[in-house]
């Protein structure tokens, strides 16, 4: 559909693309400059940029860039408040406060989770299964990570254990979803019970109240020797964990496979069109219960990275929600890899702002934490342009 | 029951149509043998648990049992267990109280072919409003004070969930992820407001996160046991009249039938001249206004406060009112029978209840969180129970008019 557009009015949507991007970027300078290390002590540079903003984004409007444009103008006025705001607090809070390369690094750590959650949420959704049950999932993979991990003393193993388990679970969603033609919203709220109590019950009957012990073999960091010395970037990702560099590899990776190859094509058709699929030769069924069982191994590593690799040990419950941010981002991102890992990283950065903002103002740190929940609400919703699932989303599908 | 058998050819709505016309086709294929049979299918298997991992299932079970109170109702309980049966069976009605509330909340909308997963959020914003309300206007006579606080909690969890219901209704979004997102945006403003230095942090503790006190002028009588050690509160009679409104609703009514007629074909019910967007809007109110209620029950009767960490811990019971509503079949009966089955099957396996020599309070827990993801499990794919059903049924006529052709029984 968007293709038709760009055909129609070819040179018009172009610029408004681009004036849409542009202004999205001068909204986050304007705030940027007032910040350190630039440290702008007065307003009117930041109101200038957010003003160019602005206008940017009516530009896009005009040219019919609806998400493009309000996405523009958010920046713009986000960008003007935070500015003001960063004038009109101490220097010494502010360096405490924002400290880029540290901020860079707590994003990426909160967004790992987010991002292998909502792959394996794009990949079971693309072929035309809900997962409302990646938080069970990712719980999953979560405790029976650090079990693994701990039974066998290798974390390699850990990591097997919870993608087997975290397939396991994704096993029963298809079965219940595909081949029981169960209702997929319910079926998955059942499982994200189940998941809770089976890992809550395994956890408490083998470690007690004692919890897992602390010397875990956890998943390491990578050290990038040449990456170190340089000052800000050796900072921020020189001594990033392994599966925060998988679950990048896996974005690109995932689509490539969704839009550059053939299987990636049935895939998508078969979330689609399943009945048009069906008829070109492609295996409906067989591939739902792939997709619905890789999403489940993605979405155990999201939970294996919080346990084996980010605290290294496990409490009942551990994953907080982070399956439905992961949802939350899957339909932020539209259904893309690229758009979900924007949303993750996104999410991941509001996270890292909540843990550092206290310095200012204690009360209103925890409200950032609502961010993902409002943003998504605010997509579905339509008033950035409307997020759309695939065709058939949550249609069990009947071979003739 | 074999007497309201269906023709095989009944169960083909099974799988076709909206949530709500799912149901109906599960109501009518297997009366009330199923859903007891999918509750024994689920207790067998917490049971097959307690086995595999070391425990005896018939003492446990057992342990529950008298955990949750309700050998109280047995004839032959001697009378030196009775106090204290009492006292369990106390805590297993007061659970029970939100637990039909939250169940009704998740089944109204079900009768709309509406999903609200929303519970949790509704409850909590429930629960702000009538703490807020509660701990303030000391001054006010008990029985304004009381009805002022419950309705505002009601109407807190109504406006929630109408967010959820005017955009289902207006620009279509999915009430499944509006109402999710929705749960979570009221679990932070919660934490936003009992933190310390939040807006609404007790006055009295300033280092506590937690809220002011319910002033003793606006908590709920207790009718049955010892206030000072959370006897039984009024609130079961608002969950009992609620039942009753809910099926006058829903059965003597021309709003129920148009609720009804949306969720069982929202395109006929357009085409009848009913306005399937205000009943949208409408029914994901009343919808939270139930699970409103549920919060505005449990702070008014025997919480009083709410700290930022039971914010957390609070969150499963939209998720218990989903397993109350699908095993209670939606129906104004069923929902309340369920919802004792799993307020005893918290309160049994409760800190408070359970015997820790014979199984671990905290393992029996999570076995109930087991016991309730299976059955919600087990509801999802109604046609495994009713699949079972039959093949039963099939033996025993031994009829050969050839297998019906539901894809389950093959």
């Amino acid at each position: 559909m968007s293709t038709a557009v760009a055909t129609a009015r070819p040179t018009r949507t172009l610029s408004a693309r681009q004036a849409g991007w542009a202004g999205i970027a001068l909204g986050a300078v304007a705030w940027f400059i007032a910040l350190p290390p630039a440290l702008v002590r007065t307003p009117a540079p930041s109101l200038v940029l957010a003003a160019a903003a602005v206008g940017g984004g009516a530009w896009a409007l005009r040219g019919g860039e609806r998400r493009l444009g309000w996405g523009a103008i958010a920046a713009g006025v986000a960008g003007a408040a935070g500015a003001v705001a960063a004038t009109h607090s101490g220097v010494g809070h502010l360096r405490d406060v924002v400290t880029w390369s540290a901020l860079v690094a707590a994003t990426l750590r909160y967004a790992t989770p987010l991002t292998f959650g909502a792959l394996g949420g794009i990949v079971c959704e693309r072929s035309g299964v809900i997962n409302i049950a990646l938080e069970g999932m990712m719980l999953m993979g979560a405790f029976f990570g650090i079990f693994g991990a701990d039974l066998t003393g290798s974390w390699e193993l850990g990591l097997l254990v919870a993608m087997i388990a975290g397939g396991a679970l994704a096993l029963v969603h298809a079965f219940f979803a595909i081949t029981l033609r169960a209702d997929q919203i319910v079926s998955g709220t059942g499982l994200n019970l189940l998941a809770l109590g089976v890992t809550g019950y395994v956890f408490l009957d083998h470690y007690g109240d004692q919890g897992t012990p602390d010397d875990i073999p956890r998943v390491p960091d990578v050290s990038l020797p040449g990456v170190k010395s340089i000052p800000f970037v050796g900072d921020a990702v020189g001594h990033t964990n392994l599966l925060t560099w998988i679950a990048l590899l896996g974005v690109l990776a995932l689509w490539v496979y969704l839009f550059r190859t053939p299987s990636g094509l049935r895939l998508r058709s078969v979330g689609e069109s399943p009945r048009a699929a069906a008829t070109v030769g492609i295996g409906v069924l067989r591939t739902r219960y792939l997709a619905v069982v890789a999403s489940g191994v993605l979405a155990a590593l999201g939970g294996a990275y919080l346990s084996i690799a980010f605290l290294g040990s496990f409490n009942q419950g551990m994953t907080a929600g982070r399956g439905f941010i992961a949802l939350a981002a899957v339909i932020f991102g539209n259904w893309r890899p690229g758009g979900a890992l924007a949303a993750t990283l996104l999410f991941g950065f509001s996270s890292a702002l909540a843990q550092r903002l206290p310095t200012f103002s204690e009360s209103s740190a925890v409200l950032f934490q609502a961010l993902p929940y409002v943003l998504t609400l605010i997509a579905v919703a339509g008033v950035i342009g409307r997020s759309r699932p695939p065709a058939a989303a949550g249609r069990p599908y009947v071979p003739e | 029951m074999s007497g309201a058998a269906p023709a095989p050819d009944d169960l083909e709505g099974a799988s076709a149509g909206t949530p709500a016309a799912r149901l109906a086709a599960y109501v009518r294929g297997g009366g009330v043998v199923v859903p007891v049979l999918t509750a024994v299918l689920a207790f067998l298997a917490g049971g097959l648990v307690i086995l595999v991992t070391g425990h005896d299932p018939f003492s446990t079970y057992k342990a529950i049992f008298d955990g949750s109170g309700l050998n109280w109702l047995l004839p032959w309980t001697s009378s030196a267990d009775r106090p204290a049966a009492a006292l369990n069976l106390q805590q297993t009605l007061l659970l029970t109280t939100p637990l039909i509330l939250v169940g009704l909340a998740v089944a109204f909308a079900f009768r709309c072919g509406l999903f609200n997963i929303g519970g949790n959020g509704q409850y909590l914003v429930g629960v702000y409003a009538s703490v807020w309300v509660g701990s303030s206007f000391a001054g006010m006579g008990k029985l304004p004070h009381i009805l002022l606080a419950v309705l505002a909690g009601a109407l807190a969890g109504a406006a929630w969930a109408a967010i959820a219901g005017v955009l289902k209704a207006t620009v279509g979004a999915h009430e499944v992820i509006t109402t999710i997102m929705l749960n979570y945006i009221a679990l932070w403003i919660g934490a936003y407001l009992f933190q310390l230095g939040g807006p609404l942090q007790s006055d009295a503790q300033r280092s506590v996160p937690v809220s002011n006190d319910v002033v003793a002028g606006a908590r709920l009588p207790v009718f049955w046991g010892d206030p000072q050690l959370q006897g039984l509160h009024v609130g079961i009679f608002v969950s009992l009249a609620a039942l009753v409104v809910f099926w006058l609703v829903m059965n003597r009514s021309t709003i129920g039938y148009e609720v009804r007629a949306v969720g069982l074909n929202p395109e006929a019910a357009r085409y009848g001249g009913m306005s399937v967007a205000r009943n949208y809007a409408l029914v994901m109110a009343v919808s939270g206004g139930f699970a409103g209620l549920a919060g505005a029950m449990d702070i008014l009767g025997w919480e009083f406060r709410i700290a930022t960490n039971d914010i957390n811990t609070a969150t499963q019971i939209g998720f218990y009112g989903i397993a109350v509503a699908l095993l209670g079949r939606s129906t104004a009966l069923g929902t309340g029978a369920a919802a004792l089955l799993f307020g005893a099957l918290l309160s049994g396996t409760s800190q408070r209840n359970l015997d820790p020599s014979i199984f671990e309070p905290e393992l029996a827990a999570n076995l109930t969180l087991i016991i309730q993801g299976l059955v919600i499990l087990l509801v999802s794919a109604d046609v495994i129970v009713l699949g079972l059903l039959r093949q039963g049924r099939r033996v025993v006529r031994r009829s050969d008019r050839g297998s019906p052709t539901h894809e389950v029984a093959r």
